[in-house]
């Protein structure tokens, strides 16, 4: 496993480094994982690196990137956009020469064009935001503070908004809302991973059953 | 609302109790057959500390998914996530009236 650098183009037309975990011996299948997003990042990372320890077995190279402003980035989340994360992605996917994607729950609608794609568990982008201004708005109740979904999406479409602990901007959230995943991919449903999805999670998980299974599912669908 | 009362009149209610029980066992990370032992007056929202602000709203939009039920923001408030019983109650009440 190696912690890698990667050119990441930046809004002004210049670039910047962001940071990728990496499992590069140079092969020829190569895999670029879009994680998940958010909290669900944080659910769900130990799986997908377990997943990768696996693939790095199974003899396919993964490169696990930073969207720009999430994990070790060095950017600002609130000035990033959906397109600039798009960018980044497929910037990355041509850098590290990937055969093939996979997309991670959120993270699908940012997984770029490749020979294959394919979809962990995708979640429509409105949904994932719904469901965290929902959770804005019963800790705001918990706290004696009346807020709706409703104003909430209104003001932050106009001002950004802070969500669970993330700053998002006003560009970022008009996007993220209509944002759809590719109707091309393959899609990896939980039900063939088994056992209960891992982002439904209160506390962050693993389980070492999940990783084999995702981890042999890419693996079939990458065979040359 | 009485929990017993409710699920006595609900045709539904053992199928949303089997799959309430599934959800809390997703979302808490329980073993099978953990959730088994919740009874009406078991504490979640502000009694268990992993069920944070975030994880309830994991835990709504589960229960929105797999029960075929759309939950308004009026309807969220405390009473209703305090115990199972009461959460149970609501899910139960709402799916009669769908």
């Amino acid at each position: 496993m190696t912690p890698r650098h990667w050119s990441c183009p930046a809004a002004d037309g210049g670039e910047t480094f962001e940071y990728a975990l990496t499992f590069d011996s140079g092969r020829a299948a190569r895999l670029l994982i879009v994680p998940a997003l958010f909290d669900e990042a944080n659910r769900l990372r130990r799986l997908t690196v377990e997943t990768m320890r696996r693939l790095d077995a199974a003899d396919i190279d993964t490169i696990l990137p930073d969207l720009p402003g999430t994990n070790e980035s060095l950017a600002s989340l609130q000035d990033q956009t959906v397109s600039g994360w798009q960018r980044a992605m497929d910037a990355a996917a041509v850098q590290f020469g990937a055969t093939a994607v996979l997309g991670i729950r959120g993270g699908c609608p940012f997984a770029p064009r490749a020979p294959r794609v394919l979809h962990y568990a995708p979640v429509k982008a409105a949904n994932l935001l719904r469901q965290m201004i929902r959770s804005r708005v019963v800790s705001a109740r918990e706290a004696g503070r009346e807020e709706t979904s409703e104003s909430l999406r209104e003001a932050g479409q106009r001002e950004g908004l802070e969500l669970a602990g993330h700053r998002l901007g006003a560009a970022f959230l008009c996007a993220f809302d209509t944002l759809e995943t590719s109707p091309d991919a393959e899609i990896i449903a939980q039900d063939r991973v088994g056992g209960s999805g891992l982002w439904l999670r209160a506390e962050p998980g693993e389980n070492a059953a999940q990783a084999d299974a995702l981890a042999a599912i890419i693996a079939e669908a990458m065979k040359p | 609302m009485d929990f017993l009362a409710v699920r006595a009149r609900n045709p539904m209610a053992d199928d949303s109790d089997q799959i309430l029980r599934q959800i809390l066992t997703d979302v808490l990370g329980l073993k099978p057959g953990q959730a088994d032992s919740f009874d009406a007056d078991t504490g979640l929202f502000g009694h268990l500390p992993e069920l944070d602000s975030m994880a309830v709203a994991g835990l709504l939009t589960e229960i929105e998914d797999r029960l075929d039920i759309i939950i308004e923001d009026d309807e969220i408030e405390g009473e209703m996530l305090e115990t199972y019983g009461a959460l149970l109650g609501f899910v139960e009440a709402k799916r009669a009236t769908v």
